[in-house]
């Protein structure tokens, strides 16, 4: 049909119009250039506009109810401002001519200063907070995204990163917004922002680089007693619990150990570890590094000065009368058992048992009287039990009398000993014991001078396994453990000290062996290197050794574990 | 107050400012209605292009301006709601010829303009007109009456407009409905919009057999659709015009 057809008849009487509506939206059609509308489309790609549409839905739903519905088929109109045919919307404009008029993203920021730590990989957000973030993350999206002002005027609907060379310092993000411009129509829109990157050390980069080895607190751990088995116990004790993590560096000292952390806190938490782990008396101090009087705040070094007790398991100690009494007239020769936070003393004589804390120590600072390096080796000769077992505080002793020779003394003179021990659970005729010589001691101590009563001539400590250890053929253990990263100021000490060294971690070794309860905190490591050997020692009293099920398998990252899997498969 | 001389037979206006001129004016074949504005402007313009033709009356109805929406009409009469004053009525009598009927009605819905939509023959209604107001109706303007919705919309005065050649109905309209009406209305129409993409037609034109005013915002589309269906340019001969669109399409490219 042409016009003049169509103008032919000027009075449609009941001729079907449809197809002159349509004609004449042909028509109009002609007209446009379509290289404009092509221009647009090539320059802003953007997504169609959506239009909602509320006959469709109420068409549904009488459709749902069951009502008879005539199927509404939408028209075209044209674009009010450039004429192309479109489905109608809100706007009444084709998504073109709206993009052109109406720029959504007008008052946005496109472009950003960052500033970027290059030490840590962080990101400031000001004022003060450093964010971690890697190239390309989910943080650092939410952190540039957070850095945009006049979001909140838009609804961001996609948010992504687009490539660049990583040291280009720029970031590029690219943000689709959706906003409702006239008439109700959405408009979403797809816009690039671009960051700039600028290296700034944050503030503890900055005082790290200055001052490599600075530190905030300082913990000076001490133990004025001439051997170092607390602090082997105790630095198992700390790779634990991963006590010392925030430790910049730790050094080894005379009679103790050097923490040193870059925050007071780190310190405090540190000094209460080890006041929970042992009986220590610490003082504070501060030192006035630098200031600034303007805004008042300064900078100060703490010292944390911690000293544990000098009273270890094993050791034999006199209580001074006072003491005593207030324990309940504990013999005045007690045996420290346990140190924990608080020290355990046994009177081998009454199996009595009494604790004292750190604070009851420290009030009454005695020493001992004999230390471990002192033990003698005693041969049983022979044992009677004066009373049944007991569980006292946890563990069982048996009260009984024995007769007892000096190891040193069997050959050579009659000399023996009867002595009232603890031990008579563990020790029977024909066994070794280790105990302390008061017949042939030399003690240089007060209270002991003071006592008027009946002092012992032998205190036993515990069985000896020496001889047994000699049979046996066994160089390495089935177990290790772990050390934490001392610096060690070798220098000054020479081989002597190595070597005694070298003894004392060995009998610290041993000791962790025959105790199970010393090594209930400590994380023991299976040893990979152990190979059990061929004729194991099958006497009636075997070595005590540490049980496989205590082992924990200890992390291997090497490349020689996964070969053996694969060959394993 | 804009004035664009492109086009002859159509003209684009402002009421103080607003493009709603279909609100304050009310143009028949027999007569023009126009608003008491501040200014003279707007009377100015439609006597300047009908004067001769038809009169043009300044009114108010109800003691407001919106009287383009307040009252129907075409050439055999005018309809007006109950607020209507009886001074309005009486001038309303004496200014308009004696040809035009002019009464007033008792309807609840007194937006007679956004309710009835007619032109000399057929007349579209507000689906719940009452049944007095609408043999009234068949009786003042003498029309067939028809009840009927435009694109879901039951205000028809508002959202369409058609004269005794054409009419423009709101953009949204489906072509079912178009059909429907097109049938009814035994005139074409087509979907489309005024006044820069806005929906209600009514407001934003008014149209006599042979000339139109719309609102200043109209675009040169708008205006191309509303001149085609209301075939304004029938003087000029196609042939011309198409090649006239020819060259234009050549420049562009």
């Amino acid at each position: 049909m042409t016009k003049q057809q169509a103008q032919s008849n000027p009075n449609t009487n009941g001729a079907p119009s449809l197809l002159i509506s349509l004609f004449c939206l042909h028509r109009l059609s002609d007209a446009v250039p379509f290289s404009l509308s092509a221009y647009y489309r090539i320059c802003c790609p953007f997504p169609p506009l959506r239009s909602p549409s509320p006959t469709q839905e109420k068409l549904a739903m009488a459709q749902g109810v069951g009502m008879f519905t005539v199927p509404q088929t939408i028209g075209s109109v044209l674009c009010c401002r450039c004429g192309i045919l479109m489905q109608p919307n809100a706007a009444n404009m084709c998504a073109n001519c709206l993009r052109s008029e109406i720029d959504i993203t007008e008052g946005l920021q496109k472009h950003v200063i960052i500033i970027f730590c290059p030490e840590c990989n962080s990101f400031l957000q000001p004022p003060r907070t450093w964010i971690k973030a890697e190239l390309e993350s989910k943080e650092l999206l939410t952190f540039c995204v957070k850095r945009l002002k006049n979001l909140n005027t838009v609804r961001m609907v996609h948010a992504e990163f687009i490539w660049t060379e990583p040291h280009s310092k720029r970031i590029k993000i690219k943000l689709k917004v959706q906003k409702e411009v006239l008439h109700g129509a959405i408009l979403e829109q797809a816009y690039t922002v671009e960051y700039v990157v600028q290296d700034q050390l944050c503030e503890s980069c900055a005082r790290v680089q200055a001052n490599p080895d600075q530190w905030v607190a300082a913990v000076q751990l001490r133990q004025h007693v001439p051997h170092r088995r607390t602090f082997f116990y105790l630095e198992q004790l700390i790779l634990k619990h991963d006590a010392a993590k925030d430790a910049i560096r730790i050094t080894q000292m005379d009679q103790g150990i050097d923490f040193f952390f870059g925050k007071r806190s780190h310190g405090v938490k540190f000094v209460e570890f080890v006041g929970k782990v042992a009986p220590t008396r610490s003082r504070t101090d501060k030192q006035l590094v630098s200031q600034d009087s303007k805004s008042n705040t300064y900078h100060y070094k703490y010292t944390f000065s911690v000293e544990i007790s000098p009273i270890c398991r094993e050791d034999l100690i006199c209580l001074p009368p006072k003491l005593s009494v207030s324990l309940g007239n504990l013999g005045p020769l007690v045996i420290c058992t346990k140190v924990t936070n608080t020290i355990a003393l046994l009177d081998p004589r009454t199996l009595r048992q009494c604790f004292l804390d750190a604070e009851q120590y420290w009030r009454s600072s005695f020493k001992a009287l004999l230390s471990s390096r002192q033990l003698t080796e005693y041969m049983i000769i022979d044992m009677e039990e004066v009373r049944s077992e007991e569980n006292v505080g946890g563990s069982r002793y048996v009260l009984a009398d024995a007769h007892v020779a000096r190891v040193s003394d069997l050959g050579k003179n009659d000399r023996h000993f009867i002595v009232r021990t603890h031990l008579g659970h563990l020790l029977s005729c024909g066994d070794c014991a280790l105990g302390y010589d008061l017949y042939s001691a030399n003690s240089n101590d007060f209270e002991l001078d003071k006592y008027r009563g009946v002092i012992p001539d032998v205190v036993l400590i515990k069985k000896s396994y020496e001889e047994k250890r000699q049979q046996r053929q066994r160089k390495s253990r089935s177990w290790k453990l772990k050390s934490l990263n001392m610096e060690v100021d070798d220098g000054t000490r020479g081989r002597e000290h190595e070597e005694k060294m070298n003894t004392e971690y060995e009998h610290f070794l041993r000791d962790l062996e025959e105790n199970p309860d010393l090594r209930f905190n400590l994380s023991l490591y299976r040893n990979k290197e152990y190979e059990p050997s061929m004729g194991s020692v099958a006497d009636g009293d075997d070595v005590p050794s540490v049980p496989l099920d205590e082992l924990l398998a200890d992390l291997d990252l090497g490349d020689e574990e996964s070969e053996e899997d694969e060959m394993v498969e | 107050m804009r004035l664009y001389n492109s086009k002859p037979d159509e003209k684009r206006l402002q009421y103080e400012n607003n493009c709603e001129v279909g609100v304050f004016s009310k143009l028949t074949n027999a007569y023009c209605l126009v608003a008491i504005g501040g200014s003279e402007n707007f009377y100015s313009t439609f006597e300047a292009e009908l004067a001769d033709v038809i009169p043009v009356v300044k009114t108010s109805i109800a003691g407001t301006r919106i009287i383009g929406r307040l009252c129907a009409g075409n050439k055999k009469g005018l309809l007006l709601p109950h607020n209507t004053t009886d001074q309005e009525l009486q001038h309303l009598r004496n200014s308009l010829p004696d040809s035009v009927v002019v009464q007033r009605i008792e309807e609840r819905l007194s937006a007679l303009g956004n309710c009835i939509s007619c032109n000399d023959h057929v007349a579209l209604t507000h689906p719940d007109l009452d049944k007095e107001t609408e043999e009234l109706i068949a009786d003042v303007l003498g029309v067939e009456v028809f009840r009927q919705t435009v694109a879901g919309n039951i205000l028809v005065g508002s959202y369409c407009t058609f004269s005794n050649i054409g009419g423009l109905v709101h953009p949204h309209t489906s072509i079912e409905d178009l059909d429907e009406l097109s049938t009814l209305l035994q005139v074409p129409l087509v979907a489309g919009t005024v006044n820069r993409g806005s929906d209600v037609i009514a407001a934003g034109l008014t149209v006599t057999d042979w000339t139109a005013f719309c609102g200043s915002d109209t675009t040169a589309t708008e205006l191309s659709v509303i001149e085609s269906v209301f075939k304004l340019r029938e003087a000029k001969p196609s042939a011309l015009v198409d090649e006239m669109r020819k060259s234009l399409i050549d420049t562009y490219v």
